[in-house]
């Protein structure tokens, strides 16, 4: 069963949000709460864009990256990642990992679905 | 009955063998470095020329007189040489490093090269001798008297001569003897390979000698035991019992300090050595050959004072027990004896004093007031050395015959030589002072000589007189101008003494505070200085140091001296160091040669001009009247400029010391800027989370299509949740802050801990049931009372608590609470059988904003639970730890004082 979106978020309320905003653009989401999760819902739900939050517990959103850039199956995949230390210096690494957006929390709902929507090329599930 | 005639002209031919003795022994040592010459054996038989004509006669009949008294002179000795390895050994290795050639040397070079102390000592050293010479006149005239027979009692006649002309006699014949002897030429180590070869024969010649008399005597007497037996009977005096009295202390003390300052044996044992390993072999051989010479002493003494006629002079025992039983060969032999005894004494401390007077006195004379530089012709210099020296000896045997004409109405030979010992005994101090205490001065050892010696004119020498002069007499009688206290005999009051422990005791204990006294009020001079470390430490540096005493040459000892003063210690010795690499020697021995004096001038000039390095060096090379002190206050100045130059080096330092101290505290402040950085990093990230909430629910509340009721209730709801998780992150950083400060928003009083403890658990009651936590109450304390804020306590307890329910993901989560009270603390486990905290994070976890990674379920907390709640317990003075629990888990331990 593909899905549009695999959310990898740890703090409760903001995956709520984001989970309600990606929906309503359209999009079918699934999430995971810790980095050890992502790899294996990747493969299960084959999502066609990943959105990873940098501070993860057991595994930081950079080793996940890491990860599946290393992966050849999943090197292609769409990742958008998310952070609350909006510095250059993550921005930057995100960037060298292979990241494909950046967006800095707090954030506005409509650049999070814009990120997305420019990831995703298309207008979401209503589109 | 031996002729006069005869007897003299058997001296005259014994002086002859020795002269041919000598003669061919010198030869001999010089041609052959290995002739039995140089052999420990004739070094022990040269320096038993310790035993004279008073150890030939006199011991005989100080034994007649006071038992076995006569033994301490030579036990003193005996404990020198048994202890050479500390006094001799010393001395020798000193005086061949320095080349020293007498005693008066010895003082001079260790006291800052002090000519004026030299002449002291060699005045005192001539004079104080005298009494000895004229001891051993009057033993040759008196065994001369003995043996030819015209008397044997008392004073008389040689046909015609009275024993005045035949000491004059006998003290010319010394003259000329020694003259022939000992000033051949002149050494410059001052060794006398042929006397000493004599010498050692005559030391043969003499245990020979006595030996023979002394088995005549047992043969003659029919063994020791009737010897002592038959004098017992005849009632004589049985001078065999001895009490331990001042005067064996007094004899045995001076005989210690004789056998080392006595001017000949100071020439036997140390100059005339060849070889410092000789003296281990002269360490027991020597007291053995005084063993030897003394077997027999008192047997002759016992036996003479039963046999021969009363009124018999006991100091000719020796050979008139011979006589008495006509045995003429064998008295002949004793004379010989007796007489190469006194010969030899005389010879060898003649020559020491020449020494001594020649080089102390007579040379800095010529010196001075020759206004020529000593020539480079040293033929000259030899040749008035050698007049001096004859001059010298004459001298010397001079005084000793006037104190023979003026004294010689007294009997005893023995009293005689302690009279001489007490005069060299001054010596003694200054010598010990010389190689064993660093800070003994110049001063200090002059003017102890001095005083030490002006006491044994006057209580010593002085009434040595009273039985030929009425006026000495009167003195020691009734003291100057009838001042009873200065009686020489009596001095001070102190009148229990004999007059030799008299002397002895005054002389040497106003000797010793004067050298102490002065010398610890008065400075060294920069040479004593190092001359005092020379000495010693003589043992210290191995090798042996320089020392070279030819005038007109500097040594490089000096050279070094000037040197360092001026180029500093380092570079000085560099430069000496690499000279003596160049010419393969070591640094120590190294010898200046002129290239090596050019270089240095070069080098000084460097520092101080080239004038002023010309003129120094000039002065210490040529060895010019200019003193060393000068050319030290030269070189003072220079290193004025040294001393400057160092002391702007000193401040440079403390301004890179300072610099570094800036740089230090610069890192510091680098540090403590980044921790405020990851400080706020960790505080910006802990303040976003709740504002992307806030801020992602607020836009989607702001556009509320499809939206119903109930969504609209729960993002309001959340929206309020992370507002309050923003208050309560901002309270906590506040609180924390204060706390680290030091600040505390509560009053430290008296709190029932127990009771926070229950309160607490009471809190999470509905926590711990809400994740079905089973809780199990251990031991628990009754009411304890701390010191602390009751809320700030429970708050404590609740923090830990509640992260024992949200970091456990066991199925059947437990948590373990127990309290005590142990030797006056107050203490909480909290036990979970939770994941547990790795060892990686556990020093982490009471920082600022550090989570525990493992399964937290619930990450609301900030993470800095622990960090408050640690603080909180430090301010009311326990500690809050991680320890292992008794669970799988984590267990925190609260201690905290009990209030008494």
């Amino acid at each position: 069963m593909a899905i549009d979106i695999l959310i990898a978020e740890d703090e409760p309320s903001i995956l709520e949000s984001l989970d309600f905003i990606l929906r309503r653009a359209g999009w079918t989401i699934s999430a995971v709460t810790d980095g050890d999760a992502v790899l294996d819902a990747v493969r299960r739900l084959r999502p066609r864009l990943v959105v990873l939050d940098v501070m993860l517990p057991k595994r930081s959103g950079f080793d996940v990256l890491k990860q599946i850039r290393a992966n050849l199956e999943l090197q292609a995949m769409p990742v958008l990642i998310l952070t609350a230390k909006g510095q250059q210096a993550d921005r930057r690494t995100a960037e060298e990992l292979g990241a494909n957006g950046f967006v800095t929390k707090p954030y506005a709902n409509a650049d999070v679905v814009g990120a997305v929507r420019a990831l995703l090329g298309d207008d979401g599930g209503t589109a | 009955m031996l002729s006069a005639d005869f007897v003299i002209a058997t001296a005259v031919g014994y002086v002859g063998l020795l002269f041919v003795l000598a003669f061919f022994g010198d030869r001999r040592a010089r041609a052959n470095k290995k002739s039995f010459l140089h052999s420990p054996a004739v070094y022990t038989l040269s320096i038993s020329v310790y035993c004279t004509s008073w150890t030939f006669y006199g011991a005989v009949g100080n034994a007649a007189h006071s038992g076995l008294e006569f033994l301490t002179i030579y036990l003193g000795p005996t404990l020198v040489f048994v202890g050479w390895w500390f006094l001799l050994r010393r001395l020798v290795r000193i005086s061949h490093n320095q080349r020293i050639t007498s005693l008066a040397d010895l003082l001079s070079s260790r006291f800052g090269k002090s000519n004026r102390l030299a002449v002291l000592v060699t005045c005192i050293a001539v004079i104080g001798i005298a009494p000895y010479i004229a001891l051993q006149l009057k033993a040759v005239t008196s065994s001369i008297q003995a043996v030819a027979g015209s008397s044997e009692f008392g004073q008389g006649s040689l046909a015609g001569i009275d024993d005045v002309g035949l000491a004059f006699g006998i003290a010319a014949a010394m003259a000329l003897f020694t003259i022939l002897f000992g000033t051949r030429h002149v050494d410059a180590k001052e060794q006398h390979h042929g006397v000493v070869a004599a010498i050692a024969f005559e030391a043969v010649v003499k245990l020979g000698a006595l030996l023979a008399v002394g088995i005549f005597v047992v043969y003659a007497g029919g063994g020791l035991e009737p010897i002592f037996r038959r004098a017992a009977e005849l009632g004589v005096k049985a001078p065999t019992e001895n009490t331990f009295n001042d005067r064996w202390l007094t004899t045995l003390v001076l005989s210690v300090a004789a056998i080392v300052c006595l001017p000949r044996q100071f020439q036997v044992t140390v100059v005339e050595n060849s070889d410092e390993s000789h003296l281990r072999v002269a360490g027991w051989a020597f007291p053995a050959y005084m063993l030897l010479m003394s077997l027999f002493i008192l047997p002759i003494a016992v036996f003479g004072l039963s046999v021969m006629p009363a009124g018999s002079n006991p100091d000719m025992f020796a050979l008139t027990l011979p006589m008495f039983y006509g045995q003429s060969p064998l008295a002949l032999l004793a004379f010989i004896g007796g007489f190469s005894s006194a010969t030899s004494m005389i010879i060898l401390e003649s020559i020491a004093l020449s020494i001594m007077v020649s080089n102390h006195i007579v040379m800095p004379l010529v010196l001075r007031f020759s206004s020529s530089q000593p020539s480079a012709d040293g033929q000259g210099v030899s040749r008035l050395l050698l007049v001096a020296r004859r001059f010298s000896i004459i001298l010397i045997l001079s005084l000793g015959f006037f104190y023979f004409f003026f004294t010689r109405d007294s009997n005893a030979l023995a009293p005689i030589g302690l009279i001489s010992f007490t005069a060299i005994a001054q010596f003694f101090p200054a010598v010990l002072a010389a190689l064993f205490w660093r800070d003994a001065s110049l001063k200090g050892a002059t003017s102890a000589i001095a005083a030490g010696f002006v006491i044994w004119v006057w209580c010593s020498f002085l009434p040595s007189f009273e039985s030929v002069s009425p006026q000495v007499a009167m003195l020691v009688q009734h003291g100057p101008w009838g001042i009873a206290w200065l009686r020489p005999e009596a001095l001070f009051g102190l009148d229990r003494l004999d007059p030799l422990s008299h002397a002895a005791f005054w002389s040497l204990t106003i000797n010793v505070l004067t050298l102490t006294v002065v010398s610890l009020l008065t400075r060294q001079s920069a040479l004593e200085r190092i001359q005092s470390t020379l000495f010693v430490d003589v043992f210290r540096h191995g090798s042996t140091p320089q020392g070279n005493f030819v005038r007109g040459s500097a040594t490089a000892n000096d050279l070094f001296f000037v040197a360092e003063r001026v180029l500093g210690d380092r570079r000085a010795a560099a430069l000496f160091e690499s000279a003596a690499r160049e010419s393969g020697v070591d640094p120590d021995r190294l010898e200046p040669s002129s290239e090596f004096i050019g270089r240095l001038e070069r080098e000084l000039a460097g520092s101080i001009g080239a004038a002023s390095a010309h003129v120094m060096l000039s002065k210490v090379v040529t060895g010019s009247d200019v003193s060393l002190e000068e050319v030290m206050q030269m070189a003072d100045e220079t290193q004025q400029v040294i001393e400057y130059s160092q002391q702007l080096e000193k401040t440079s330092a403390e301004l890179r010391s300072t610099a570094r101290k800036l740089e230090d505290a610069n890192t510091q402040l680098r540090e403590l800027d980044s921790q405020k950085d990851e400080f706020l990093s960790q505080v910006s990230h802990e303040v976003r989370t709740p504002m992307t909430s806030i801020r992602s629910f607020s836009e989607i509340l702001l556009d509320p299509q499809g939206i119903d009721d109930t969504q609209r209730q729960h993002f309001v709801s959340t929206i309020h949740q992370e507002s309050l998780r923003l208050t309560r992150l901002l309270d906590e950083i506040l609180d924390l802050s204060a706390l680290e400060r030091g600040e505390r928003s509560w009053d430290n009083v008296p709190v029932d801990a127990e009771a926070a403890l229950d309160r607490a658990l009471r809190v999470c009651d509905a926590l711990l049931r809400q994740r079905n936590m089973q809780v199990e109450l251990g031991e628990r304390a009754s009411a304890t009372m701390v010191e602390g804020d009751a809320d700030r306590l429970c708050q404590v307890f609740i923090n830990l608590v509640s992260n024992a329910v949200k970091y456990n993901d066991s199925s059947k989560p437990v948590l373990r609470v127990t309290s005590m009270v142990r030797s006056g603390s107050f203490s909480v486990e909290i036990a979970d059988n939770g994941p547990g905290i790795p060892k990686s994070e556990r020093t982490l976890i009471f920082e600022k904003f550090s989570r525990g990674k493992q399964g937290a379920s619930d990450q609301s907390g900030a993470g800095l639970g622990l960090a408050i709640s640690r603080q909180i317990i430090a301010r009311m003075n326990g500690t809050l730890e991680l320890v292992p629990g008794p669970l799988s888990g984590a267990c925190f331990r609260v201690r905290l004082p009990v209030v008494r």
